[in-house]
């Protein structure tokens, strides 16, 4: 008989639109981070660590590098006789085939997978958060608390507190009322988007719900089960945890990897984060090459310049190139003399000599100032910026582009140039 | 498939002075993230050898370790994979491997049981890329009982620690000594045998039943004038790496962008165990140039013309020139190392001094204590 006591159900559907064109092509949970890792090592890592070997992991958007990226789950350790990682899209059946509408939806169209380990408890995760955390002692908490549901919360600011999914709680953490992004938050508790469900509970609350459309954990979920006056309570967590959905949070959250001391360090022997690599030789830094307070990947080779940067594997930085405070993602060539500031490049992109990324003031973007607004510029997987061009901030750019796309060879800050058809 | 391979690693000497008393020699790292026995391995499976044995006997925790899993290499197969045979005591036989046929005739159901018609046989202390197929073919074109890879040196190198060969016209061997005192030949065997697997069978099983242990000696050298013994002259890069000189100069090749380039960028690729490591750390005050630099190091002081294995710590204002530091050492601060080989897992006190000869590697090997995180 298969029996598993808890397993994992990690949301990765989602796009991430927030992350401009780095999300065009793939899914945000497959978004590269840190150099080597992609965000989605973060909680893959942490169920095989917390010994939580069956994570079924709930794709939509542009799965492709994901499932690349997942394989049979190798390299955390999931490949497993009885368990271990599977890759659950949604799929058509007889009558009502649909999309996962919804994070509690996607679930919902899974409960067979669920119920083949007969599980007594559910962990729900999401595919875009940068934390360790032991899940293992999150479920001996909601075993101590004889919980129907524990939902993992963090303190933030009360200014903050409006994006957040807010709890409040008695003395016994036992969760009162339960407000999705309130106006006026009466509390700080944030909801991290990490549920451990007893699975009856789960089970009868999705069956219950299956009607209703985009079925979200946050929004009809939980106010159902709170509602049943079921036993809900706050696990509090008080380590590094950091959303990656925009790209300000993104950037920064690369940049804390390079502190001398990070708060987030990948250097611990205790909690690896595990990640599919090749075999790669050892980064090469050329005789010329300067380096200083960055972190850089396997395969790479330095010839020119780089501080404050987070280096990817297989790049090359040329000649005379220099790099500041930028992310620079798998098999990037910057070209001779480039100079590029304040920039995130993504896998493949080849920028040719001379040209300068990031310069001059800030403007606001003219694609979408919602996305683009804290100054950087962006750059799109397998983009081609031509020789000699000057490109600057608050910028998008993806496809190949040639020279006759910079009037006068200049990409003035806020503009932006997509090629590869309908991305944003 | 035509072939299964072997892969001597039993080996080590006292050339390779204190590196060897951790580890076989095949287990010895190599340019940055690699193991010796990686190439051979690499190219067993880049052949589509599917099924290969690793002989081992000397200090074989490293190399067990490394190869715990055949998937690096593509031998995680149903059919076939990667087979480790240290010495065991069985009813015919309580003794060690005596010599390199010895380790064959003692795994000999191995070959027994095979079907595949040929042998590939390789030392795991070599470092070269080679499509044993193409050995294969000649082996086959020149109706050859046994082909051996050769590599020609240039005129006045000091080859008397290898085989030396000296073929006539038709590429048979017709001279084969083995670590002569004095060499009038510039070719080398590389420790890379092709044979029929039942013409192997039939050479060790009667080289056992006169209490004949060694491969060179007691077959090639033996059965010189007998059996027609052909070399296949590799042209591209061979290194082999049995002695402390060799294994130094070799790690320092991976710094010429040539050889980089053969090696990481042309295909085939050669494989490794993936540790999971993070990306190198380069912390203010860090200077490197013309380094190679591996993954999980960090680096808060001078590194020159040197290579850093995985896991390096190097503290504040220290300097590493002209040095190989290999896995997981810990150095403190104000240390100077030049010409120095450190030794993996060292832990080297604040303010330490190493300086080796160019002609002279110094082997640094400290046992402190480290606290680890």
């Amino acid at each position: 008989m298969i029996k598993k006591e808890m397993i994992a159900m990690l949301l990765a559907g989602g796009q991430g639109s927030r992350l401009g064109v780095l999300t065009a092509k793939v899914a945000k949970p497959a978004v590269a981070f840190g150099g080597k890792y992609r965000i989605i090592d973060f909680p893959l890592s942490n169920c095989i660590n917390s010994g939580v070997d069956t994570v079924g992991v709930l794709t939509q958007y542009q799965p492709l590098r994901l499932n690349a990226h997942i394989g049979i789950g190798i390299p955390w350790d999931l490949d497993r006789n009885i368990g271990g990682v599977t890759v659950l899209p949604p799929y058509e059946r007889s009558g009502n085939s649909e999309w996962y509408t919804g994070t509690a939806n996607a679930i919902y169209q899974n409960l067979d997978y669920i119920d083949s380990y007969n599980p007594d408890y559910v962990l729900i995760l999401s595919g875009d958060h940068i934390y360790k955390m032991d899940y293992e002692v999150m479920l001996d908490y909601h075993k101590a608390n004889k919980a129907d549901v524990t939902i993992a919360t963090m303190p933030v600011p009360y200014e903050e507190a409006s994006r957040f999914g807010i709890v409040l709680t008695d003395e016994d953490n036992r969760i009162t009322e339960f407000e999705e992004k309130p106006e006026n938050p009466r509390g700080n508790l944030a909801s991290m988007g990490i549920y451990i469900f007893s699975w009856p509970v789960l089970r009868e609350a999705l069956i219950t719900m299956s009607n209703q459309s985009n079925c979200d954990f946050g929004k009809h979920i939980i106010p159902y089960v709170h509602g049943n006056k079921q036993r809900l309570f706050a696990y509090e967590y008080n380590g590094y945890w950091k959303d990656v959905g925009t790209l300000s949070s993104y950037w920064e959250a690369n940049m804390e990897l390079i502190n001398i001391i990070p708060v987030f360090n990948l250097y611990e022997e205790f909690w690896r984060i595990y990640t599919k690599s090749d075999t790669l030789p050892p980064q090469y830094i050329s005789e010329y090459a300067k380096v200083e307070r960055s972190i850089i990947s396997e395969g790479t080779d330095i010839y020119g310049e780089v501080y404050n940067s987070v280096i990817g594997a297989g790049v090359t930085i040329e000649e005379g190139a220099v790099v500041r405070d930028s992310i620079i993602m798998k098999n990037t060539v910057i070209g001779k003399g480039s100079k590029v500031t304040r920039s995130i490049i993504a896998e493949n992109v080849k920028v040719g000599h001379d040209v300068e990324i990031g310069i001059g003031e800030e403007a606001p973007s003219k694609l979408d100032p919602k996305i683009y607004n804290s100054g950087l510029t962006t750059i799109g997987e397998n983009t081609e910026i031509p020789n000699g061009v000057k490109i600057g901030k608050n910028i998008a750019i993806s496809g190949i582009t040639t020279a006759e796309d910079y009037p006068d060879g200049v990409l003035q800050s806020g503009e932006f140039i997509i090629k590869a058809g309908d991305v944003r | 498939m035509r072939a299964i391979g072997i892969i001597l690693a039993g080996g080590n000497n006292n050339k390779m002075k204190e590196l060897s008393y951790k580890r076989a020699i095949a287990a010895m790292p190599i340019a940055g993230s690699y193991r010796s026995i990686d190439f051979a391995l690499s190219n067993m499976s880049n052949s589509h050898i599917q099924k290969v044995a690793v002989l081992t006997q000397y200090n074989a925790l490293s190399l067990n370790e490394h190869l715990s899993s055949s998937k690096w290499w593509d031998f995680g197969r149903k059919q076939g994979g990667l087979y480790v045979f240290t010495p065991s005591i069985t009813a015919e036989n309580g003794f060690w491997y005596q010599g390199t046929a010895d380790a064959i005739y003692q795994n000999i159901s191995f070959l027994k049981n095979s079907h595949e018609p040929y042998v590939v046989i390789a030392s795991g202390d070599g470092i070269y890329k080679l499509d044993y197929n193409k050995v294969l073919e000649y082996h086959i074109a020149k109706k050859a009982d046994i082909t051996v890879v050769c590599k020609d040196f240039p005129e006045g190198t000091d080859v008397t620690r290898f085989g030396c060969v000296k073929m006539n016209e038709d590429s048979r061997i017709t001279e084969f000594e083995e670590k002569p005192l004095v060499c009038n030949s510039n070719t080398v065997s590389t420790g890379v045998y092709v044979i029929r697997r039942r013409l192997l069978i039939e050479l060790i099983e009667k080289s056992a039943a006169e209490d004949r242990y060694d491969f060179v000696n007691d077959i090639l050298v033996r059965y010189k004038n007998v059996k027609r013994i052909y070399g296949y002259k590799l042209n591209t890069y061979w290194s082999n790496i049995a002695t402390v000189d060799s294994y130094f100069k070799t790690n320092m090749d991976f710094l010429k962008p040539s050889v980089r380039d053969y090696f990481f960028k042309q295909y085939p690729d050669v494989y490794s165990k993936v540790d999971d490591l993070p990306p190198a750390k380069y912390n203010p005050g860090a200077i490197v140039k013309n380094s190679l630099v591996s993954s999980g190091c960090i680096i808060n002081g001078v590194v020159e013309n040197s290579i850093l294995f995985k896991k390096a710590y190097i503290g504040n204002n220290c300097t590493i020139k002209n040095s190989i530091i290999l896995n997981n050492v810990y150095i403190g601060d104000n240390t100077y190392i030049e010409n120095c080989i450190v030794e993996s897992r060292d832990t080297i006190r604040a303010n330490a001094t190493y300086i080796g000869n160019n002609g002279d590697i110094k082997i640094v090997v400290e046992k402190n204590e480290r606290y680890s995180l």
